[in-house]
């Protein structure tokens, strides 16, 4: 991947700045804008996390709290069920959005009269705001005007005023799941589709010569084949819902009661509503390790998949 | 050549930066111009109507910054701790007090009253106590009181009124359909209404509080375990909660709110606040509505449920006859991170004025000054005035501590889980608030 | 050599067009369906947006667009009665529902901030991104693959677990609620996307041809402004419209970072509410508005788009 660097002899003799300074000249102004707003800050927090500084209490001594920050959230049964809620939410919306994601471009990539044209429709959802359009699903979640509802009970026959998506508490994270596949299901379609078309055609023509059904293909060839691009998309969909917070807190703001309440909802109730700055950082430093220690782990065997 | 070209490169990473510099210096310095901080509801959109008076005779132009309930504290609680120069004048949550006295948000208010001859003798004593002063019981004002505003219902008198109903409900419980006095009457008579067909439409019981993500279950729910006999800590030790927050009768009053979330609300009332409620009475959906004083103007108003088809009553009293109500309400504060302070120390001047406070009044505003409210000819002059001035004489209010947000955090997230979510017992509920609120005081030091 | 069999997977047959198709379609239009709705209830009256059943045929009305631009408050007839002439048309439309326009509400700021930040954002991520890209691609900096994940992994923070320390610092530097703070704090998020995307575009034009100026006598400099730059330019312009993308339709740290002065449309738009809860009219009203640049960018884009959202790993 790494472009090979261009022969120091050529550069060199030109004039003015040599290549050394030009590479610093160039990168340096982005990573001091990383470190500025990046680093910096992650040490601040690491650095808070220790404390029980309040931020709203300015005037307030500070203390040196040790570990205590740590200790009581990883002993705190409320922070492990709103783990447990992301964990869910994280998987479910992987697994659908996979799912009818691979049909959806597998059926693309039949390649029927104006699929390009239904393939940009179907994209439109995901390059909107989540934020914007998941608050307009409260409205199509109300229980009786909302369209949802009266579709649902239009095709199940229950009444409209029993689907409650919002408020049943089996109901509302499925609530949440079906807005992020409705948004992010073109997304896995787009990289799926991507995969099936970097299968060259000879491997299914010289499967077809030995007279393999098409189910065989599809479990031999296209499965196995378009694999490290489904991994990538879960990748990039794992991380973006582990963070999840605009559409929860637009949607359900957590709740029924807690049962909708992921790790953002609750690090944001620590952090800007009850102002414990200290603690939050500390759950801020945990969920990140979290994030980027799976995505290491996941990483590196997707490479393993890709080697292949 | 280089050179040239290098300070090009220079120059659009200078104005890549500077671009945004214009765009905030603009926008500061325009000295007649004062921005006013409030939640987005009916009184603030009143205010907007009224304040044009104060535009035309001072010539400072108004500008306003309304956020919705639900993000209201979150919001300006940001703007506040953050030092923003966004806001000159707050109408401020009484809870704030506290947190924004002793951590310098707002200026003090004694030495310009004093000037200006504004005492605190003229407003109703309860909302100075609420909204003005801190440490509460001391003559340190921070807020005038602006705002009255307490807990309390409405409900469809056209509907209680037709004979038919009448005469159901009279056999089926044994007394005379009409407002209720107790918190058992109420629950009567929402199951009567749930699931009625009024008019070809099927109608529910009550809307209550329930939202989650600021404040509102809490509001709805104290309002019965405050009459059921709720109490924060014990009367004679200060923050010793156990026994008191979950005794019998909290659990009881608890218990109530769930019975009656459960039997008599519209469907998919599971995160409804001020807003939610008024739509749900003004849509003809329900018989009873609890909410905030601040609405009946409003609702009084509308065509479709207005007029002579709206009632209003305190909130009722519990099974031992103890009556409360949940004070809400707010004073207007100056900013003291902004640049224009004497001009909206001018507006705060202006506001008090009994005969601005009077026009406040017919607006649609709640006026907290006692030539306003103890005038003989009141309770006349709106048809929820009287209900306003029984509901106002029985408040109470949630804690006003510094640390009332996390205070509050614990019973949203406890009430919720039990009320709507259904999970455990109210006693559990109530034990775990005492456990957290416990916490809360540890952490400040205070237990 | 004809080994078009019924289900061959190269040359799908009519009838597996067909089928594929009629899903896909379906898929589509009824994935559709919220954005109509959307737009349809921008046109709506009030009491026809909650009517029900929700209304499918019904009078276009402008009251949401009126209603999103103005602030109303219900008065009493003789109270309407004692004002001057309805001024304009929203005016009018208000007093027949007994109201009175009090004012001009918040959204034209919150429209022209997110203006303001979200293309000043991308100027500067894309600027910064482009010499960076340019720096990696070109030249052996120490480092280079720990930098370039470095770069990546400050997209995986959590945006409130970002928001606390920034918080405090902008607080210090007296950046809080300011245009200058969010445009400095979208760059920082987007420079990331731009480095990766566009160093993937320079990647791929030959080096051969600076080399050819260089030894002509161009600087580095001048090789890198006259050769390689118009080169990139359509990268570029892709880049630019992931970025402003992002700024635009980003919420988290809108929501937590800003109030009033620097507030941006996305936080605002929900909170857009009538005199009870939300006014879904004018809520709609504002998300048609905001949604219309995206839905042309995306369309504008759709060749690129895969490169975009997957930081140039999948290239295609």
């Amino acid at each position: 991947m790494a472009a090979r660097a261009t022969p120091a002899r050529l550069a060199k003799p030109v004039t003015g700045l040599s290549d050394r300074m030009v590479a610093w000249l160039f990168i340096g102004p982005t990573m001091l804008l990383l470190l500025a707003l990046n680093i910096f800050p992650l040490f601040w927090a690491i650095a808070l996390s220790f404390t029980n500084y309040r931020a709203n209490r300015p005037n307030e001594p500070v203390d040196n709290v040790g570990i205590r920050n740590y200790e009581r959230i990883l002993t705190d049964p409320d922070i492990w069920i709103s783990m447990q809620t992301t964990a869910n939410f994280v998987f479910w919306t992987i697994a659908l959005q996979t799912l009818i994601g691979f049909s959806l471009a597998y059926f693309i990539d039949r390649k029927f009269r104006g699929h390009a044209f239904w393939t940009t429709i179907i994209l439109v959802p995901m390059m909107l705001s989540p934020a914007v359009v998941g608050n307009f699903w409260r409205f199509l979640y109300e229980p009786q005007i909302g369209l949802f509802a009266y579709a649902v009970s239009f095709v199940s026959g229950i009444p409209p005023t029993e689907i409650a998506m919002l408020s049943n508490v089996t109901l509302a994270p499925w609530s949440i799941i079906i807005v992020d596949t409705w948004m992010w299901t073109p997304y896995v379609m787009l990289i799926c589709l991507a995969g099936l078309r970097s299968i060259p055609d000879y491997i299914y023509e010289a499967a077809e010569v030995d007279r393999a059904s098409p189910w065989r293909q599809f479990w031999s060839i296209t499965l196995p084949m378009a694999l490290p691009f489904i991994m990538l998309a879960v990748l990039f969909r794992g991380i973006e819902n582990f963070k999840m917070f605009d559409m929860v807190n637009l949607l359900t703001g957590g709740g029924p009661g807690s049962t909708t309440e992921v790790a953002s909802i609750t690090l944001k109730r620590e952090a800007f509503e009850k102002w414990r700055t200290g603690y939050s950082s500390a759950f801020a430093i945990i969920l990140f390790v979290a994030v980027f220690g799976l995505a290491n782990i996941y990483v590196k065997a997707l490479n393993r998949v890709k080697q292949r | 050549m280089n050179r040239i070209l290098s300070t090009a490169l220079a120059g659009i990473a200078v104005s890549c930066f500077g671009t945004a510099v214009p765009v905030l210096t603009t926008s500061a310095a325009q000295a007649e111009e004062l921005t006013l901080c409030w939640a987005a509801w009916d009184p603030a959109n009143a205010l907007v109507e009224l304040s044009k008076d104060f535009t035309a005779a001072s010539g400072i132009d108004m500008k306003f910054e309304f956020v919705p309930w639900t993000n209201y504290a979150d919001r300006f609680l940001n703007e506040l701790n953050s030092k923003g120069q966004l806001c000159d004048l707050i109408i401020g949550d009484s809870q704030w007090i506290g947190g924004s006295a002793e951590n310098g948000h707002y200026v003090k208010l004694n030495d310009f009253f004093a000037a200006q001859g504004i005492t605190m003798d003229d407003f109703v004593p309860a909302t100075v106590t609420g909204y003005s002063e801190w440490p509460k019981g001391t003559p340190n004002y921070w807020a005038l009181p602006a705002m009255g505003d307490v807990v309390g219902w409405t409900y469809r008198k056209d509907w209680f009124e037709r004979p038919e109903l009448q005469a159901e409900f009279k056999e089926k419980y044994g007394w005379d359909l009409g407002a209720p006095g107790t918190f058992e009457q109420l629950k009567q008579i929402a199951e009567f209404f749930q699931n009625r067909d009024i008019d070809g439409t099927t109608v529910y019981g009550a809307s209550i509080y329930t939202e989650r993500g600021s404040e509102g279950i809490t509001m709805g729910a104290m309002d019965v375990l405050y009459s059921y006999g709720f109490e924060y800590d014990n009367p004679d030790e200060p923050y010793a909660m156990d026994g008191f927050v979950n005794s019998e009768s909290a659990v009881a009053g608890l218990e109530f709110y769930k019975a009656l979330y459960d039997c008599c609300t519209p469907p998919g009332a599971s995160n409804s606040y001020m807003g939610e409620g008024i739509d749900a009475f003004k849509s003809g959906q329900v018989a009873m509505h609890m909410n905030f004083a601040f609405t009946w103007p409003g609702l009084y108003k509308d065509e479709a449920v207005g007029g002579d088809r709206i009632g209003f009553f305190a909130n009722p009293a519990g099974p031992n006859g103890d009556q409360f109500a949940q004070l809400g309400g707010q004073g207007i504060s100056v900013v003291s991170y902004s640049a224009k302070q004497d001009a909206a120390l001018e507006y705060i001047k202006w506001f008090a004025n009994p005969e601005v406070q009077a026009k406040w009044w017919s607006l649609g505003g709640f006026s907290c000054l006692n030539a306003v409210v103890q005038d003989p000819g009141f309770p006349a002059t709106q048809p929820y005035a009287q209900t306003f001035l029984d509901s106002m004489a029985i408040v109470k209010d949630f804690w006003a501590e510094p640390s009332y947000a996390s205070l509050l955090q614990a019973s949203q997230k406890r009430f919720h889980d039990y009320v709507v979510a259904g999970q455990g017992t109210a006693k559990e509920a109530l034990d775990l608030m005492v456990e957290d609120w416990t916490e809360v005081f540890e952490d400040d030091g205070i237990l | 050599m004809s080994l078009t069999t019924a289900h061959s997977v190269v040359v799908p047959s009519q009838t597996s067009k067909r089928i594929a198709g009629t899903i896909v379609i379906l898929y589509a239009l009824i994935s559709i369906v919220p954005l109509l709705w959307i737009f349809a209830t921008s046109v709506k009256t009030p009491p026809d947006s909650i009517a029900y059943p929700p209304k499918i045929m019904f009078q276009p009305s402008v009251e949401g667009y009126c209603n999103l631009f103005t602030t109303r408050t219900r008065q009493t007839p003789e109270y309407i009665e004692s004002l001057p002439p309805a001024a304009n048309f929203c005016d009018e439309v208000a007093r027949k529902r007994n109201m009175v326009i009090a004012g001009p509400s918040n959204f034209v700021p919150r429209f022209v901030n997110s203006l303001v930040i979200a293309f000043g954002s991308t100027f500067c991520a894309v600027f910064l991104g482009t010499l960076a890209a340019y720096g990696f691609s070109r030249f052996k900096v120490p480092l280079a693959d720990d930098l370039l994940f470095f770069i990546l992994s400050t997209r995986m923070m959590p945006p409130i677990a970002v928001a606390i320390p920034i918080y405090l610092m902008y607080r210090e530097l007296g950046l809080s609620d300011s245009a200058l703070g969010m445009i400095l704090l979208y760059t920082a998020v987007n420079v990331s996307l731009a480095v990766w995307l566009l160093k993937g575009f320079i990647d791929e034009i030959p080096r051969e041809y600076e080399e050819a100026a260089m030894i002509d006598g161009y600087t580095r400099l001048q090789a890198f402004w006259k050769v390689v730059l118009p080169q990139a330019t359509t990268g570029i312009a892709a880049t630019a419209i992931f970025c402003l993308i992002f700024a635009w339709n980003e919420y988290a740290f809108a929501a937590l970072l800003t109030s009033g002065q620097a507030q941006t449309a996305p936080p605002f738009i929900p909170q857009i509410i009538g005199e009870g809860g939300q006014d879904w009219p004018a809520v709609a009203a504002g998300t048609t508005i905001f949604l219309v640049p995206i839905l042309v960018f995306t369309i504008l884009l759709r060749k690129q788009l895969l490169r975009g959202i997957t930081f140039g790993a999948v290239r295609k």
